[in-house]
C-alpha cells in the first residue's frame, strides 16, 4: 500500500501540477494527442461509413478493413513512424488514428445500414432525394450508433496515447513509463491512476452525449447506452439491430433437430 | 521481412509467449462469463449490476491495470500474472454483457417448443438457449482475442514479453526492419487466431450452415 500512498500524495500536492512537466501540462498533452487522433479518425471513417451504409455497396470492405486495422499493433506503427519521420506529432497521430478508425467505421456503417428499411422507403416515397434520405432520415436515426463508435474510439485512443511517452513524447504516459524505467513505481502508479480517471471521465461524458442523441422519445424509454465494442461485435456477428434475430434463420433453429 | 526470415526461431519463441499471455485470458474469461451471464440473465437487479461493473472495468486502460493490479492482488509488479489477470477481467467484462443479450434473443416459439418436448429449465438453457447464443459469443471472442494480442504488444513498453519486444528493441537499436518484422508477425498472429475462432464457431453450430444452404 506504500506505493499507493506515495502516488496519492504526489497527485494531491499542488506543486506537481504546475510547470512544463507538471500534471496539468501532461493532461493537456494527453488530451491533445487524443483529440487530434480521434478527429482525424472521424474525418476518415464517418464519410466512408455513411456512403457504404447508404448505398449498401462495399459492406464486405467495412468488415474486412475493421478486422485488419484492429490486428495492426499500435505500438509498432508508432515506433516505426518515429524512426521514419522523426519525433513530433505525426507518428502518434498516425498510430492512434489507425486505432480510432475501426470503431468509428463500424459504428457509422452499422448505424446507417440498420435503419429500418420501412422508414427509408417511406422517406423515399414522400419524394426525398437520396441525399435527403441520408441527411434527414438515416443520419439522425444512426446518431446513437455513430456517437457510440466515437465513444469507443475515444476510449481506446485515450488509453493507448500512453505509449506516446515511449517515443520521447509527452502525455500522461511519461509518469508510467519513466516510473518503470527508473524503478520508482509510485510514479508509474501516478500515470496509471491519472489515465484511468481521464478515461472514466471522458467515457461518462460521451455516454451522456450518446444518450442525448437518441432520436424521438426513445431516450426516455430506452436503456442506458451500452459502452464499448458492442458495435464491432454486432458487425462481426452480422446481426442487424440490437440483437441477433433467430427467427430469420429459418424453421426450428434448435440444436438437436439436426 | 528479411529480419523475420532470419529470426524465425526467435519469432516462434516470442509468439508462444505472446499467445500464452493473450489467449489464456480469453479461455478463462469464457469459462467465467458464460455461467455468470446465464446466472444473472433472469435477475434484473443482478444483471444491471453486472453490466455496470463490466462497463467500468472495460473503461480502465489495460496498460494502467497492468501497473495497478499488484496493489490489489499479491503479485509482484511486472509479473506475467498481472497481464493474465488484467486481460481475463477484460474478456469477462465484454462477454458477460453479451451472454444475457444473446439469451434474450432466442425467440419465444423456440423456447415454447423446447418446453413442450419436455426440457427442464436447466436442460433448455444448456441444450437450446446457450447453443443458439454461440454466434454472438464467437463474435465477442474474436474482438477480444485480437484486442488482447494488441494489448500484450503495448505491454512491452513496461517490460512485458512477447512479440512486442521486437518493437522496443528495434526502436532502441534504430532498426526499422525489426519493427516491421514485429508488425507483420503480430498482424499474422491476430489474423490466424481470428480465423481459427471463426472456424471453431462455425464448426460447433452446424445447424446455422444447413439453414443458410436451405435458404
Amino acid at each position: 500500500m506504500n506505493f499507493l500512498q506515495q502516488a496519492l500524495a504526489y497527485i494531491f500536492s499542488a506543486e506537481n501540477w504546475s510547470g512544463k512537466a507538471g500534471l496539468g501540462a501532461r493532461i493537456l498533452e494527453h488530451l491533445q494527442y487524443t483529440g487530434i487522433a480521434v478527429a482525424v479518425s472521424a474525418l476518415i471513417a464517418i464519410p466512408i461509413g455513411l456512403v457504404i451504409g447508404h448505398t449498401g455497396r462495399g459492406s464486405f470492405l467495412v468488415v474486412t478493413s475493421v478486422n485488419a486495422l484492429r490486428a495492426l499493433p499500435t505500438l509498432g506503427i508508432l515506433l516505426l513512424g518515429v524512426l521514419l519521420w522523426g519525433l513530433g506529432l505525426l507518428p502518434p497521430t498516425v498510430a492512434l488514428t489507425l486505432l480510432g478508425v475501426p470503431p468509428l467505421l463500424a459504428g457509422t456503417y452499422a448505424g446507417i445500414a440498420n435503419v429500418d428499411p420501412k422508414v427509408t422507403d417511406a422517406a423515399r416515397s414522400m419524394g426525398m432525394s437520396g441525399r435527403q434520405v441520408l441527411t434527414k432520415v438515416e443520419v439522425p436515426n444512426a446518431m446513437p450508433l455513430i456517437l457510440g463508435g466515437l465513444r469507443t474510439a475515444t476510449l481506446q485512443v485515450v488509453a493507448t496515447a500512453t505509449v506516446a511517452a515511449y517515443a520521447s513524447l509527452g502525455g500522461l504516459g511519461r509518469y508510467l513509463i519513466d516510473g518503470i524505467k527508473v524503478r520508482q513505481f509510485y510514479l508509474a502508479l501516478v500515470g496509471a491512476l491519472m489515465v484511468t480517471v481521464l478515461a472514466l471521465l471522458l467515457d461518462g461524458l460521451l455516454a451522456m452525449v450518446v444518450w442525448a442523441s437518441i432520436p424521438g422519445t426513445g431516450r426516455l424509454r430506452g436503456r442506458l447506452p451500452q459502452p464499448l465494442l458492442d458495435d464491432e461485435v454486432r458487425l462481426d456477428a452480422g446481426a442487424r439491430g440490437r440483437t441477433p434475430d433467430y427467427s430469420r434463420a429459418g424453421p426450428s433453429p434448435t440444436v438437436e433437430g439436426w | 521481412m528479411q529480419y523475420l526470415l532470419n529470426h524465425l526461431d526467435g519469432a516462434w519463441a516470442l509468439t508462444l509467449i505472446h499467445v500464452r499471455l493473450s489467449l489464456i485470458p480469453v479461455l478463462l474469461g469464457l469459462l467465467i462469463a458464460v455461467p455468470m451471464g446465464a446466472l444473472v440473465w433472469r435477475h434484473t437487479a443482478l444483471r444491471r449490476l453486472t453490466t455496470l461493473a463490466a462497463s467500468i472495468i472495460f473503461t480502465i486502460p489495460s496498460l494502467a491495470l497492468f501497473v495497478v493490479l499488484p496493489l490489489i492482488i499479491p503479485t509482484r509488479i511486472l509479473d506475467e500474472t498481472n497481464v493474465i489477470v488484467a486481460l481475463t477481467l477484460y474478456t469477462t467484462a465484454l462477454l458477460v454483457r453479451a451472454v444475457p443479450e444473446a439469451l434474450d434473443a432466442v425467440p419465444g416459439h423456440v423456447r415454447d417448443a423446447a418446453a413442450a418436448v419436455g426440457y427442464t429449465r436447466i436442460g433448455q438453457l444448456l441444450k437450446v438457449e446457450l447453443p443458439l447464443s454461440i454466434p454472438v459469443l464467437t463474435a465477442g471472442l474474436r474482438v477480444v482475442a485480437v484486442t488482447n494480442i494488441s494489448m500484450v504488444a503495448v505491454g512491452s513498453v513496461i517490460g512485458i514479453g512477447g512479440l512486442g519486444t521486437w518493437f522496443t528493441e528495434g526502436y532502441q537499436a534504430d532498426k526499422s526492419d525489426q519493427i516491421i518484422a514485429g508488425i507483420i508477425a503480430i498482424f499474422v498472429l491476430a489474423v490466424i487466431i481470428d480465423v481459427l475462432i471463426l472456424a471453431a464457431g462455425r464448426l460447433v453450430t452446424p445447424w446455422a450452415r444447413k439453414t443458410k444452404a436451405a435458404a
